[in-house]
């Protein structure tokens, strides 16, 4: 049966061109991979190419003629054995589902496009709401650890190694130097050298290869020496590790953590300080957690370490060496996704996580002084975030302030702003103020530095902004 | 600036690996013949499928290099891992993967590989062991020595095949790579399928060194120039290599010298080139019709070849077939996959 040649789609956004040219006649003999014709898109003229071997039997569309839409017949192409008296019989090639094989191409367009049209007033579905379990009880009773965020996250690593063979470490110095940070420390002694491995300097690569290991099943801690460094390798978090569950409906996904110092260090200069909550936070298919307390950061890790995500983990170098009470149970885990309320209060809501944490809570001391009782919440997680719990504040307390090293533009604050916004807008007595990194690369002289980051006197101020006073 | 110089089309004796390679039995031709054609009938259909306005955004053509991925999927083993960049549906089929699934997935269906979420550059397998379609440019290599080290922590003898392209060679992630690979031994093939043009700009205007063989000189990764349009010689190669591998001696680097007679995507017109260029390719080297050619020199028959190739169609219009009236994903799946 003869065949039709149709005006072809050659970009992704054409929707007619021009027939410039035919370069077979009419009976001429074809094979697959000839010019046949040329045609001018919007972009350029391109060749058309046969697929399909025989004699060109009826050029339909002449030379020279413009606007042609896609999918309009413009030749027919006769098998072996055919002559011209079969012409009539040429059936379109089977077209796309919603093409109806008797009407004009360019009404067939014109209904696909009706059709977007309908689909696009359809609402989407509505997205789907985490479900966080809450913290594990700790029995009345239990022994608390002193131990410092260093010690924590090494225990939580350790644990998690321990439990489950296909969980290692990768980074640089991470083994023999028992970690930049003194993180890792003992765990080269414990695990060996096939499980703490030292990569060279070289992020880009190592995140690859820690994505890569995860698609085939192992679970990789990578850590980053500091996230600044990710910078290098944010091709591979975010392409790779957060896209690629999704774009292989389900199949493959990867059990990852990134893991490392992120914000503000201490007279490091702009390209060693830097808070990268919102930039991870804004990616679907990440998990991130910036914890605060020692005993989060263990339960925290260790949840990040089970969880089947990939999970971006937001240490901070200031917060290493402090320490807190961890209780001292076989399997403490947090699951990712819940806030925690630190310190109730009634007047005023401050948001915060990791270090923001430090000014919240001396500013809520300050505070009580004066006769203002802020409830501090730590975020804990920023993707999930849990919004729950902020929302239940605002709506007891009426006003908030969020408290982060970040820059404004776009921030986390910016992002819970705009929920409280959206849902708790009636309950507001007045309009939510945002404290953080000044709008200013990170400089290295002491007073710049300590003016560019936020501080106890600015949340102290905003809070009492927000309350009128 | 000087004008860029005109692509030195190096004649075909100079791209064979040393001396002819080993024959074929009759049986590996037949296979070679059949696997080369699916995937020669495969990518014409989604050429066609494209010009009906049926598959959507970039879609990059396989021809041409047909005898890299079949030759090389004949030098592996069940377990072995197969990762590559964009221009993927070849390798998809090579690892077994159904025609149907993978021009589901050009449509946009729910029947696709990825639910019709991923597209022609990002599908996967885990049961065939296919680990994309990456739309980095070279970014798959990284991940491949990464499946790589997840072979070689669990003490296996699995090999990785990590495929990139003339121009993913350029880029810096490649390197890092090649030295964790050799530093750590993992056994992992770069198999770089030198097509002579990344996008529109052909090896000599983008590469200091072209002879890709040698990339891993300073690493002391052992390469290998192929005659990626026999594939034989692609065969004969990739057992050389996979060896290699298995005996924990380290990564190896292949490259196959090949050719791809359609533009870079669909959108691309090619004018970087002279269509004499490619026809001579076509004419002389066709990894398709060296086959048939030794087939008909034997004791194979025109008819017989046709019934392959009638075969190998009916595959594919099946298909395109399902791949047009498979339905779109539910509207509900926007949001699944996100995380498990």
């Amino acid at each position: 049966m003869p065949t039709q040649v149709l005006m072809p789609a050659l970009s992704p956004t054409m929707e007619k061109g021009n027939l410039a040219k035919w370069l077979k006649k009419e009976g001429e003999t074809i094979k697959s991979g000839d010019v046949i014709a040329e045609i001018e898109t919007d972009k350029a003229t391109m060749e058309v190419e046969a697929t399909d071997e025989g004699t060109l039997g009826k050029i339909l569309i002449p030379e020279g003629t413009a606007d042609v839409a896609v999918n309009t017949p413009i030749a027919t192409i006769l098998a072996d054995g055919e002559s011209a008296a079969d012409l009539g019989k040429a059936p379109a090639p089977a077209k796309a589902e919603k093409a109806v094989d008797s009407k004009p191409a360019a009404e067939v367009k014109a209904e696909a496009k009706s059709q977007e049209k309908s689909d696009e007033r359809k609402a989407p579905p509505s997205a789907p709401k985490a479900v966080v379990e809450p913290d594990p009880e700790v029995p009345a009773g239990t022994e608390m650890v002193t131990m410092t965020i260093r010690e924590a996250l090494r225990d939580a690593m350790a644990e998690e190694m321990r439990r489950d063979a296909d969980v290692f470490l990768m980074g640089e110095e991470v083994a023999e130097y028992q970690g930049a940070y003194k993180v890792s420390q003992g765990l080269l002694q414990e695990f060996g050298a096939r499980r703490v491995i030292d990569t060279p300097i070289t992020e880009h690569g190592f995140a690859g290869i820690g994505v890569g290991a995860a698609m085939a099943g192992l679970k990789p801690i990578v850590e980053f020496m500091t996230f600044n460094f990710a910078m290098q390798a944010m091709d591979q978090i975010i392409n790779s590790a957060a896209k690629t569950l999704y774009m292989s409906g389900g199949q493959m996904g990867c059990a990852i953590v990134f893991r490392g110092p992120n914000g503000a260090a201490a007279r490091v200069a702009a390209q060693h300080s830097q808070d990268y909550s919102a930039w991870y936070s804004q990616v679907p298919g990440l998990k991130v957690v910036a914890p605060f307390s020692a005993a989060d950061y263990k339960g925290l890790l260790k949840a990040a370490i089970r969880d089947p995500n990939p999970v971006i983990f937001l240490e901070n170098e200031m917060l290493y060496g402090h320490s807190g009470e961890v209780p001292k149970l076989d399997d403490y885990v947090i699951p990712i996704g819940k806030a925690r309320v630190v310190r109730s209060g009634s007047h005023v809501t401050i948001v915060s996580w990791s270090n923001g944490m430090t000014y919240s809570l001396k500013a809520a001391e300050e505070l009580a002084k004066e006769g203002i009782e802020a409830e501090v919440i730590d975020l804990r997680t920023l993707r999930p975030m849990d919004s729950d719990t902020i929302v239940a504040s605002v709506k007891k307390t009426g006003r908030a302030v969020t408290v982060e090293e970040g820059w404004q533009q776009n921030g986390v604050g910016a992002e819970i702003a705009a929920r409280i916004m959206e849902r708790a807008f009636d309950y507001l007595d007045a309009p939510v103020a945002r404290v953080s990194g000044k709008d200013v690369p990170m400089p290295y002289a002491a007073n710049l530095e300590k003016l560019a980051l936020p501080s106890v006197a600015e949340v102290v101020e905003a809070a009492k902004a927000v309350c009128y006073r | 600036m000087a004008a860029p110089k005109k692509t030195a089309t190096k004649e075909a004796a100079n791209e064979r690996g040393n001396g002819s390679p080993p024959e074929f039995t009759k049986e590996q031709e037949l296979v070679a013949l059949r696997d080369m054609l699916l995937i020669r009938r495969f990518e014409e259909k989604a050429g066609q499928l494209y010009g009906m306005g049926a598959i959507g955004g970039f879609c990059h053509l396989y021809i041409g290099q047909e005898a890299v991925v079949v030759g090389m999927q004949m030098a592996l083993k069940k377990g072995d891992q197969v990762i590559t960049g964009y221009r993927d549906h070849g390798h998809m089929l090579a690892c077994g993967m159904e025609a149907k699934g993978v021009m589901a997935e050009l449509t946009g269906r729910h029947g696709g590989y990825s639910k019709g979420k991923g597209g022609s550059m990002h599908m996967f397998s885990k049961e065939k062991n296919f680990f994309g379609g990456h739309g980095i440019v070279g970014a798959q290599v990284p991940l491949g020595t990464g499946l790589a080290f997840a072979n070689r922590y669990r003490g296996n003898d699995f090999v990785s095949l990590a495929y990139f392209g003339d121009g993913a060679s350029n880029q810096g992630q490649v390197y890092e790579s090649f030295n964790m690979a050799e530093l750590w031994k993992l056994p992992v093939i770069y198999v770089i399928e030198n097509n002579r043009y990344a996008m529109g700009t052909s090896v000599t205007r983008s590469s200091a060194q072209t002879d890709f063989s040698k990339r891993g000189a300073s690493f002391n990764i052992p390469g290998m120039q192929v005659d990626g349009m026999d594939v034989r010689a692609v065969k004969a190669a990739g057992d050389e290599a996979v060896a290699w591998c298995r005996e924990g001696k380290g990564p190896y680097i292949l490259e196959m010298q090949t050719y791809r007679y359609r533009g870079h995507s669909m959108s691309d017109p090619a004018k970087y080139r002279t269509r004499e260029e490619v026809e001579k390719v076509r004419h002389d080297q066709d990894p398709i019709e060296q086959v048939r050619n030794r087939l008909l020199a034997g004791e194979m028959t025109e008819q017989e070849l046709k019934a392959i190739d009638a075969e190998v169609r009916k595959i594919v219009n099946s298909a395109a077939d399902f791949a047009q009236h498979d339905p779109e994903p539910e509207a509900s799946e926007l949001y699944t996959d996100v995380y498990r």
